[in-house]
Order: structure tokens, then sequence, then C-alpha cells
């Protein structure tokens, strides 16, 4: 039996052929270094993400986080829930939160769950990767399992908006969280904590409705890391690894810059630091690849 | 076009937009906590694209502007980055009022038009609900073909190179357009959102009865 085990909230863009199917892999491999177990909710759902609004009204998106939690409830009843994507986590959380709060809510969701003959309660932890890493496993057994050091990288930490704000990271500030410089620096690489971009926002959805809005925002997100000497980006953002990534190809045609920073997730970092192999560390799934880091993992 | 229910409800506050947003615009019940200090229009990462920022909109709802608001594109702007939540001396649940905002003003018909997050956002609702989870490559393609096919061969082809390095990357899958992911209790699934939708709707509509 693992030593720590989660009930997991995988969501839309982690699954086989999806955006951020290489934060998914690289999960996998650190959970594997660090005897922690996933199970996935049974037959889980979107969220509904940010936009689901248009479409979707409070109750039914509502719902949507309900059902998921409902089944963690049935089928994982003494396990936290633990979500990797930024907007999964948010949403079941803010879920929850909000149906605690209004019980015409909550009993208006207990009557739409009867059509799937699940109840819920409400009483789960959801819980964000970053959190069960920093709070149940600790920067010193991080920092014990680093069999090669990050030397050379410099990296401007992006914390992005919805893993940092309305909740954040116990302890953390809305303002300049340092979590994410901390393992960093945990990983023997070099944090730019003076990176200001570190809490900006890439336009999240708006980046498919509003593509110039969009990327002016992430240009100065790329930007920044450079004037602060980055030679890489890390996120633990889903959403902002692809924004921030994959558009600098339209950015540089769009503004006459030569932008070519490689963005990574911090799981792919830790599972290189702690010797796994280039493919363990899902770094194929990048479109702009760290020569750094490929030759730390390769070494 | 505006609804029969937003006549009923022009009909029921008479003038009284505030009460109207309190009593059924999803945290709606907060806009009379705002003290209009600014601090959520000088946070937000699109400010300089709306047209009124979270405090004006405020501002407006007690000054009855009714069809400025609902009809307003600018609550579409909202990125959901929680910055004016956080920074909110008051506590105001902000982002959630206006995703209220956009979703009561369309509910009364007074969506603005050709709005490009208005239509990505339902097609993306569309999208979810069909299967429970999200098909990111009919999601791309649906965004892409949004405004006719001709346009939509020509943005394909600009986004060409990016499609194929998402591929290369595995990270978008041609087998997707297939059918794909989805929850496996989808019948249930659907019944519960029908059942959600329907109460949802009563709830607004039972505050248009009394008059």
């Amino acid at each position: 039996m693992a030593k720590h085990e989660y009930s997991y909230y995988p969501g839309c863009s982690s699954q086989k052929g999806a955006s951020s199917s290489n934060l998914e892999k690289s999960v996998e491999t650190l959970c594997e270094e660090l005897d922690i177990k996933l199970n996935p909710i049974p037959d889980w759902n979107c969220c509904g993400a940010s936009i689901g609004y248009a479409g979707g009204g409070e109750l039914p998106r509502m719902t949507l986080s309900a059902r998921n939690l409902a089944l963690s409830e049935k089928h994982h009843p003494d396990q936290d829930v633990v979500a990797t994507c930024a907007a999964c986590w948010l949403n079941t959380r803010e879920v929850q939160e909000r149906l605690n709060h209004n019980p015409t809510l909550k009993a208006e969701t207990n009557i739409a769950l009867q059509s799937v003959k699940l109840e819920y309660k409400g009483n789960k932890k959801v819980r964000h990767m970053v959190e069960v890493l920093i709070e149940d496993i600790g920067y010193d057994v991080l920092g014990s399992k680093v069999k090669k050091p990050l030397e050379g990288l410099k990296i401007a930490g992006y914390v992005g908006c919805q893993t940092n704000r309305p909740f954040g990271i116990a302890g953390e500030s809305f303002e300049n969280p340092m979590y994410l410089d901390k393992m960093v620096e945990t990983l023997g690489a070099e944090a730019l904590t003076k990176y200001d971009k570190k809490v900006a926002c890439c336009s999240g959805a708006l980046m498919f409705s509003e593509p110039e809005k969009g990327q002016a925002l992430v240009k100065d997100i790329i930007e920044s890391a450079y004037d602060s000497g980055a030679n890489m980006i890390v996120t633990p953002c889903p959403l902002c690894q692809a924004n921030v990534e994959i558009y600098q190809d339209d950015i540089n045609a769009r503004y006459k810059t030569n932008f070519d920073m490689p963005v990574m997730y911090y799981s792919q970092l830790m599972d290189v630091a702690f010797g796994r192999s280039a493919l363990d560390a899902a770094l194929n799934g990048n479109i702009i690849q760290s020569k750094k880091l490929r030759e730390i993992a390769d070494k | 076009m505006t609804t029969a229910v937003n006549q009923a409800m022009v009909e029921k506050y008479k003038g009284n937009f505030l009460k109207e947003v309190t009593d059924n615009v999803e945290e709606g019940n907060w806009v009379k906590m705002c003290m209009q200090c600014g601090v959520c229009s000088g946070s937000c990462p699109l400010g300089p694209h709306w047209d009124h920022p979270p405090q004006e909109l405020f501002m407006m709802i007690r000054a009855n502007k009714r069809e400025e608001v609902l009809s307003s594109t600018s609550m579409w702007m909202c990125t959901s980055c929680y910055n004016c939540v956080a920074r909110c001396p008051r506590g105001l649940p902000i982002t959630h009022i206006m995703h209220g905002l956009a979703h009561y003003g369309k509910r009364m018909g007074m969506k603005p038009k050709n709005q490009p997050t208005e239509k990505f956002g339902q097609m993306f609702w569309d999208n979810l609900i069909k299967k429970g989870r999200v098909n990111e490559l009919k999601l791309g393609l649906g965004l892409y073909f949004k405004d006719g096919f001709a346009e939509g061969v020509k943005v394909s082809m600009g986004k060409q190179k990016l499609g194929m390095n998402m591929m290369k990357a595995k990270r978008m899958s041609p087998m997707e357009i297939l059918g794909g992911h989805g929850v496996s209790d989808l019948s249930g699934f659907h019944a519960m959102l029908k059942k959600a939708e329907e109460l949802e709707a009563a709830r607004v509509g039972a505050n248009t009865d009394a008059k």
C-alpha cells in the first residue's frame, strides 16, 4: 500500500491525447518516486472550467462539481480530493464551499443528483497537488530525493491566477507567493524571485476567443522572464502552460519578438532532478524544449 | 430578442434593478456592499477593454441602467483571474457576479451581438455537456469554423503549424473526432443537468410570478 493515497480528479485536459497529458504523465512519475497513489474518481465529469457560465447557470454548473464530490465521497470516503489542474481544483473547492454556505443551492443540487443516485454531503478536503507536496511530503523530503541538481537553470516561477486566487496555497500571499521559488531552489536550480509577472493573468480561456488581447498579456509574461535573466518558465497550471508556450510563434509574428522560452511543469523538473528519464518526465510533450534540462535528464 | 421572463422581470421590479440583481443574479446580493473604491477595475488584466469596469457596473446597477448593464460586453471580458476578488476590501466575489450578470443578461435575451467569448463559452458548454467531458479537438475546430466554412479553412490553415506541434507532442489527438472521452453514465449525467436547469428556471421564474 502506498504511503499516501488520494481521491484523484484528473480533469479533461489530462486525458490521453489532450493538451496537458504531459502534466499527467510527469505527475504519475512523481507519484512513483514519492510513494503517492492517486485513485481516479470513478466516472468523473468536467468541472465547467471558467467560461461554462456562458451556457450553464449557477445550479447546473455547481451540480457538475457536486457529482464529482459525491462520487469521491462514495468511493473514496477517507481520502482527500486532489487535483492537478488549477481550474479543476478551484471549481471543486469553490463549489463545495458555496454549497455548504447556501442551503437552498445544496438542497436543489441534491435533488438533481437523485438522477444519478448520488448524494452530496460536502465533507471533503479539496486539495491541489502542490499542497500535497508541501504539506504531506515536505521540502526536506523533496530535497533528499534530488539525485541530479538542476544546475544552470534560471527559472521564472510563474504561478498564474487560479492556483493562487481566490484560495491559494496555505500560508502564501496572493501578491507574492513563494512556494514555487522554494521548490525550484530545493531542486538545485536558481529561482528568479524578482520575476514580476509571477501572478499575472495569461488570459485563460479568452486566449481562444480574444487572441489579440490574450497574446498581449502573454507577451509581457515572457518578456519579463527574459528581462529577469530566465532560461525557463515553470508553472503549476495547465492552461498557463499552454497559453504561454504554444503561441510564441504567433506572438513573434505579431510583435517582431524572438521568443523561444521553454515553459515546463514543476512536476517535470522534479522528475528530472529525482533522476528519472526525459520520457518519464514527459519532456517530449513540450513544444519548446529546454536543451539544458534535457542534458541533465540524459546525463 | 428579449425573453418573456424579461418582460415579467421588468414588470415585477419596476425600476428597482438593484433589487432584481440581488434576488436573481448569482451572488448578486453582494452588489450593495460595493463602496466604489475602484480597486477591482485597476486590478483587471483586461481592464482597458471593458466599456464599464466592475465598479462602474455596480454603480450602474444602483442607477437602474438595466439595459446598459445586461447588454454590455463588459462582463464577457472577465478572464476569471480572481485578482479583483483577492483585492476587494469589502470581500465581494466580483468574478462570480460578473459571470452571473453575463448569464442573467443572456437569460433575459439581452446578450451582446457577436461577442466572441459569449460564443466560445456557449460552444464550450455544449461541448462538455454532450459527453460529460470536454473534447478539445472538436472545441478547437468549432472555434476555427465559427464564422463559416470559408473563414474556417483560412483560420485552420493559419493554425496548421500549431496543430502539428500539438500532435507531435501528443497533446492533440485526431482520434478525438471519432467520439473521444466521456462519462459512462451519460443518460444519468444528462438527466441530472436537465433537473438542475429546471430547478433554476423555476426559481428565477417563481420570482416573476409574485407581483
